[in-house]
């Protein structure tokens, strides 16, 4: 065999079998490499109290509710099966609002309230501009991300 | 087609230099094009408001980071397999300017999440790869410099750059694999683009301005590294043997 038809061979070789070793470790490390979990895993895993970890999903319509001392937020987090109750204290991204996917961090406490130590707003992947979503909306084909009015904090 | 034809680095020399020219016109029009349409004429997204505006460099920025990536391990490869000087010359010259989009995309996307997100930084699947990315191209970078002969620098930094080139298929479809808090591809070939044509077409304009920036400078790289060489075996060919100057490592098949 001529010495770049082998050198050829080695590499193609060595592109493969590390392409599986990737592919393997990414498999098995699966479980810590997603960012968040659904409310659905919550129930699925039995996430114990005081365990911290990502809560992600939509913010539920019609579910924020602002508490008396005028910085805690209530709302619902849902994955459009499973829904999950947070508390949060603090400054809002300004782009939270019902409807708008989030990503809490946190741990859950006795009665199964997600207590947030921070809020983070998810961006999707449409970009439109204002006047084009405003007809839409008028025209009732609005199907978009955060139905409801943008946070103004 | 004989490809060693064009591999020829005196003829390379002659082609590249015709071409130069209008590549660098091309990037300077496309560029002030899709500034000014991206910055100034472009409308306002309608959640972020004139925060999109930073995706105008961002995105191209990502898209070329990945690309000159993928340039450097092909032209690794056919050094690697080949032997030829050209192809790991354009594997050298290419890192730094990969290096460099792949800094403003991470910093730019920084800019973008404070405002949208509410945090610089998250440790999530497309961030963090894209942060090994870096790390892969001044890895890459520093291994050339850490050889003597330049022919092993060229072999060591090409098998680098081909382990590396695994991180780039996980960087495009960590989105899609994991759920993370970046977002992801608005633009797909399967379903069509989720963006506004108006917010597309100077995205566009950007992204071939930044291609052309890129081949810009990499001709002016390539032919600054052919020159190097000729200078250096012009060196190596003046020191007569026997005078003790000889530090010259003869070619070793």
């Amino acid at each position: 065999m001529k010495p770049k038809r082998r050198r050829l061979y080695y590499v193609l070789a060595g592109m493969a079998t590390l392409g599986v070793a990737a592919a393997l470790v990414l498999t098995a490390f699966q479980d810590n490499l997603v960012f968040f979990n659904s409310p659905t895993d919550v129930y699925e895993r039995n996430i114990q109290p005081d365990t911290r970890f990502r809560l992600g999903g939509l913010v539920v319509e019609d579910s924020i509710r602002r508490q008396s001392d005028g910085l805690t937020t209530v709302f619902e987090v849902t994955d459009l099966i499973r829904t999950v109750q947070v508390s949060y204290t603090g400054i809002l991204p300004s782009l939270f609002r019902e409807g708008q996917g989030v990503v809490t961090d946190g741990s859950l406490d006795a009665r199964g309230v997600f207590i947030a130590s921070q809020v983070l707003a998810k961006h999707d992947e449409t970009y439109l501009p204002r006047e084009v979503v405003e007809s839409l909306k008028k025209s009732g084909k609005w199907q978009g991300q955060g139905s409801g009015e943008a946070n103004a904090q | 087609m004989n490809l060693h034809k064009f591999a020829n680095p005196a003829r390379f020399v002659r082609y590249s230099t015709a071409v130069f020219p209008w590549l660098a016109g091309a990037t300077a029009a496309l560029l002030g094009v899709g500034l000014i349409w991206g910055l100034l004429i472009a409308p306002a997204d309608y959640q972020q408001g004139e925060t999109v505006r930073i995706m105008y460099v961002h995105v191209p920025s990502a898209w070329m980071a990945m690309f000159i990536y993928g340039v450097m391990a092909v032209a690794s490869a056919v050094g690697l397999i080949w032997r030829h000087p050209l192809a790991d010359l354009t594997a050298k010259a290419s890192a730094p300017i990969g290096a460099g989009f792949t800094a403003v995309a991470l910093v730019t996307g920084s800019l973008w999440g404070q405002p949208t997100w509410g945090t610089w930084w998250v440790w999530d699947a497309r961030l963090t790869s894209f942060l090994i990315l870096l790390f892969l191209y001044l890895g890459y970078m520093a291994l050339w410099q850490a050889f003597e002969d330049p022919r092993r620098g060229a072999r060591a930094a090409a098998i680098l750059a081909l382990v590396g080139f695994i991180n780039v298929p996980i960087i495009k479809f960590s989105v899609d694999w994991w759920n993370t808090l970046h977002q992801t591809a608005s633009i797909s070939s399967f379903q069509g683009p989720t963006i506004h044509i108006s917010i597309l077409i100077p995205l566009l304009i950007m992204g071939l301005g930044f291609t052309t920036y890129y081949f810009t400078v990499l001709i002016m790289r390539v032919q600054r590294e052919i020159l190097s060489r000729k200078i250096r075996s012009l060196r190596l060919f003046q020191v007569q043997p026997g005078d003790g100057r000889v530090e010259a490592t003869p070619q070793r098949g």
